[in-house]
């Protein structure tokens, strides 16, 4: 018997990829169909590129006597963001336990809690900062609360997942001793979620940063005001100034918290 | 009772005193961030303004849905998906070159070429997306096209990272099966790197087009196409009842896409 040269059966369907075939139609079918819907036209952008390569020179000189007026708001910026983050996580915690399926047995409510939490992470962060630049008027308030509900949708999901893969060992060896729940929480429970708790929160402390210098271009506070004033008086070479700045701003944020985060580990 | 003394555990100064270090660090940070901050107060209108848009959320503008004219909620909402698709689209093409530019091989004087890929990558992914949309709005004037081109470069930053993550941790039995049958480079790449990474890929796609979702909603706001550019009309002419609707629009948009994907993501894997 010559097992060797038989090939397995393939169905009609499977020799001729039919699944994958339909999938990339399907696909390319959608792509053409978004391109008509946004008007993307590829001569367009070739006939104006050098309205683009124009804008990308001037980017080039940065303006950096300008460096040192945008330091503060720059500071600024970091400073919304800690703050935000901050009450965020603050908010967070209750939830992330009620969320957890290991603590609130009733999935009923633990459902609901996730839920809310969903909906609260649909909303993008600077249309957040739209509504509250209207609520709260222009300056660092609106982005302080913009970042603390951004990070509360986030933070809570990321604790609450934590929460649900503790080790069950460390709790029974506490309760079979005799600790009473408070015990048990600081001596069991604590330890384990502590670590990825920081970790978690230097990690949504730096998207926060990154956020943040943006919000100011709808009149939340920071960096992003000077971002939209010099766009719209089409001084490049100042925007060019602002992005290096943040740029290294967020490098270094990055930096100190991996440094952080790996030590936590 | 008496402890045992051989049951003590010798501690050193860093461990016994450290965390004062830390406390006071985190005392500073915060003491600093809280003194600087220029907390502008809450504004008298705050409380009423607050009321007119709970009150617009619950009474929404029904009549935006939908009335045909192409400027409508159901309209901008596809026009947003279909730039978040094709941009992310796009971007997944062009972060399969920066993956591999940016994986680290199994050779040591590589490094050199993976640090410079990550650092490119790390550069994209920083630069803000809005400021994208606006140079490109420069180039092919306002609109969704614009939009379309701010998410495919900016999109490439994270896509190329996880792209290139993917073939660092890639499982190479395939690849040197073909290799040990005597295929050559390209057989190699179509019959075994391909289909080893294409879920993977995919899936991260998939993701991305999540996030490229909600950035395509505030695209709009600088006037790169979309749900956005009506959305910040509205709040700025305090057209509440308008808000609310498109509040509506967009979360009922992001939670379909979410589930969609999440549940094509856990076919993928």
């Amino acid at each position: 018997m010559d097992i060797t040269t038989k090939m397995p059966h393939q169905s009609w369907g499977q020799k001729y990829h039919i699944k994958t075939l339909s999938l990339v139609l399907l696909t390319v079918g959608l792509v053409l169909l978004s391109a008509q819907v946004s008007g993307v036209d590829l001569a367009m952008f070739f006939t104006n590129i050098d309205q683009f390569t124009n804008l990308l020179v001037r980017m080039s000189h940065p303006d950096w006597a300008y460096v040192t007026i945008i330091w503060q708001p720059i500071l600024e910026t970091l400073q919304m963001a800690i703050i935000g983050t901050t009450i965020g996580t603050l908010f967070a915690v209750p939830f992330a336990f009620l969320a957890a399926s290991n603590i609130v047995k009733n999935s009923w409510l633990h459902g609901l809690v996730r839920f809310f939490l969903d909906l609260v992470r649909t909303l993008p962060d600077l249309l957040l900062a739209a509504i509250f630049v209207a609520v709260f008027g222009i300056g660092s308030t609106a982005g302080v609360v913009t970042l603390a509900i951004f990070s509360f949708g986030m933070i809570s999901k990321l604790f609450y997942e934590v929460i649900e893969t503790i080790d069950d060992g460390p709790i029974e060896a506490m309760e079979s001793v005799g600790a009473n729940k408070l015990q048990v929480v600081h001596m069991a429970v604590l330890p384990q979620v502590l670590n990825p708790f920081i970790s978690y929160f230097l990690y949504t402390l730096e998207i926060n940063v990154r956020a943040s210098t943006v919000l100011g271009y709808l009149g939340a506070g920071g960096i992003g005001v000077y971002l939209q004033r010099s766009l719209n008086e089409f001084d490049y070479s100042q925007t060019a100034a602002i992005i290096i700045m943040t740029l290294v701003v967020v490098l270094v944020i990055n930096v100190l918290s991996d440094y952080l985060r790996e030590r936590l580990v | 009772m008496e402890k045992s003394p051989e049951l003590e555990i010798k501690k050193g100064y860093y461990d016994r005193y450290g965390w004062l270090v830390w406390a006071l660090i985190i005392l500073v940070v915060y003491g600093w961030a809280l003194k600087g901050l220029k907390l502008s107060g809450i504004q008298a209108s705050a409380g009423s303004v607050s009321k007119s848009i709970l009150a617009g959320i619950f009474h929404p503008d029904w009549a935006y849905v939908y009335n045909g004219s192409g400027e409508d909620l159901v309209s901008l909402i596809l026009q947003t998906l279909a730039i978040a698709f094709l941009g992310t689209i796009i971007s997944a093409f062009i972060s399969v070159p920066f993956a591999f530019w940016a994986a680290r091989g199994g050779h040591e004087k590589w490094r050199l070429r993976s640090g410079s890929g990550k650092l490119v990558l790390t550069l994209i992914r920083t630069f803000p997306e809005i400021v994208l949309a606006i140079m490109f709005i420069k180039a092919v004037g306002p609109g969704s096209y614009a939009g379309v081109l701010a998410v495919s470069v900016h999109s490439v930053g994270m896509l190329g990272k996880l792209f290139s993550e993917a073939i660092e941790n890639m499982d190479n039995g395939a690849e040197e099966a073909i290799v040990s049958v005597g295929g050559n480079a390209s057989q190699v790449f179509m019959l075994a790197t391909l289909p080893t990474i294409m879920p993977e890929f995919i899936s991260y796609t998939l993701y991305r087009f999540e996030i490229a979702v909600r950035s395509a909603t505030i695209l709009g706001m600088v006037g790169a196409g979309g749900i956005g550019t009506p959305m910040l009309f509205a709040i700025q002419t305090r057209n509440w009842p308008r808000v609310g609707i498109i509040l509506l629009g967009i979360v009922i948009m992001v939670l379909m896409i979410d589930s969609l994907s999440g549940q094509l993501r856990k076919k993928l894997v």
